[in-house]
């Protein structure tokens, strides 16, 4: 199962249109949060919005994550370790106002299990492929471990 | 007892216990400062604005009231909480990830002469949050979980949880 999500804010009907057009070609169930939007998908499961709980549930069993660059959703996908796929909205296309999803992006770039779509074609790509691997857990970021490093040194001087 | 016997005793307590004081809201602030968990030593309080958090981390937080600009009466309650655990706990290092219950937190323990901490939460990677900018002016540490928000003059990147 895919499980798709644009958050519960501001619709994302470029990513959902997208997925909507594809679903017929993956043989796999496509459930879709899509948030306040006005669209209405063919070929997938879509809901406004879903609850906490089944959300959570949801998430878990998915095979992989289809979402916006959303920070919410991307320590998500790495804490319950399902592979994500990321399309960031574009503040040219009105999805948000302005292009923090595009920075969120260049930055997390690279990051094992993480897959930054630039756009539809990317995305449609990367939905089709059965060798996306899950994020590392948060303990093999470099990022994380030189947070707590720094914090630790912070900590201790404050205690001398 | 004299004011100057009663700071002189405070600064001999606060040495003594060596606490760190761990604030933040509820949801993905609370979720982030858990992860910190590895840097703040044996000897740490967490408080929280949410009670049954703590059960899924294996941490029992003191739980103070919500609040945030749109409950006045609420955040009142919440600043006199924090306030008198401040206090009372006499923490050697305050550090939040937010938001308004951090911002209480880090204003309280400056008063107070601990060193204070602020790490602004990874979901801001458009810009630092209205609290992250108050508590600039006065935090000892000031810290954004982005690079590209890290400025000379303004918050340091020093990692994220993510």
């Amino acid at each position: 199962m895919i499980l798709v999500t644009v958050g519960t804010q501001l619709p994302f009907d470029r990513l959902i249109k997208a997925m909507d057009a594809l679903a017929p070609e993956l043989h796999e169930r496509v459930v879709a949060q899509v948030g306040p939007s006005n669209y209405a998908p063919q070929n997938i499961d879509a809901f406004p919005n879903i609850e906490p709980s089944k959300f959570a549930s949801l998430f878990q069993e998915a095979r992989v994550i289809v979402a916006h660059a959303g920070i919410g959703t991307i320590m998500n996908a790495r804490k319950f370790q399902i592979p994500i796929i990321i399309l960031p909205r574009l503040a040219s296309k009105g999805e948000h106002r302005n292009d923090h999803q595009l920075a969120t992006c260049h930055q997390i770039r690279g990051y094992t299990g993480i897959y930054v779509a630039d756009n539809e074609d990317e995305l449609r790509a990367l939905s089709k492929r059965n060798d996306l691997v899950p994020p590392d857990t948060l303990e093999r970021s470099e990022n994380y471990r030189m947070l707590l490093g720094n914090l630790k040194k912070i900590i201790s001087m404050a205690m001398e | 007892m004299r004011p100057c016997h009663f700071f002189k005793n405070w600064r001999l307590n606060m040495k003594k216990n060596n606490l760190v004081l761990a604030v933040s809201s509820s949801g993905g602030h609370w979720e982030q400062l858990t992860l910190l968990k590895g840097a703040f030593g044996p000897n740490v309080q967490y408080v929280t604005t949410m009670a049954g958090l703590g059960h899924n981390f294996g941490i029992s937080p003191t739980i103070v009231p919500d609040c945030n600009r749109n409950q006045p009466l609420n955040s009142m309650w919440c600043a006199v909480k924090l306030f008198s655990i401040v206090l009372s706990r006499r923490p050697r290092v305050v550090i939040t990830t937010g938001a308004a219950p951090g911002l209480f937190a880090v204003v309280f323990g400056k008063i107070f002469g601990a060193k204070t901490v602020w790490l602004d939460s990874v979901a801001n990677s458009e810009r630092l949050s209205l609290s992250g900018k108050l508590a600039g002016i006065f935090v000892d540490v000031w810290l954004t979980q982005w690079s590209h928000l890290a400025k000379s003059d303004g918050p340091a990147y020093e990692g994220r949880v993510l």
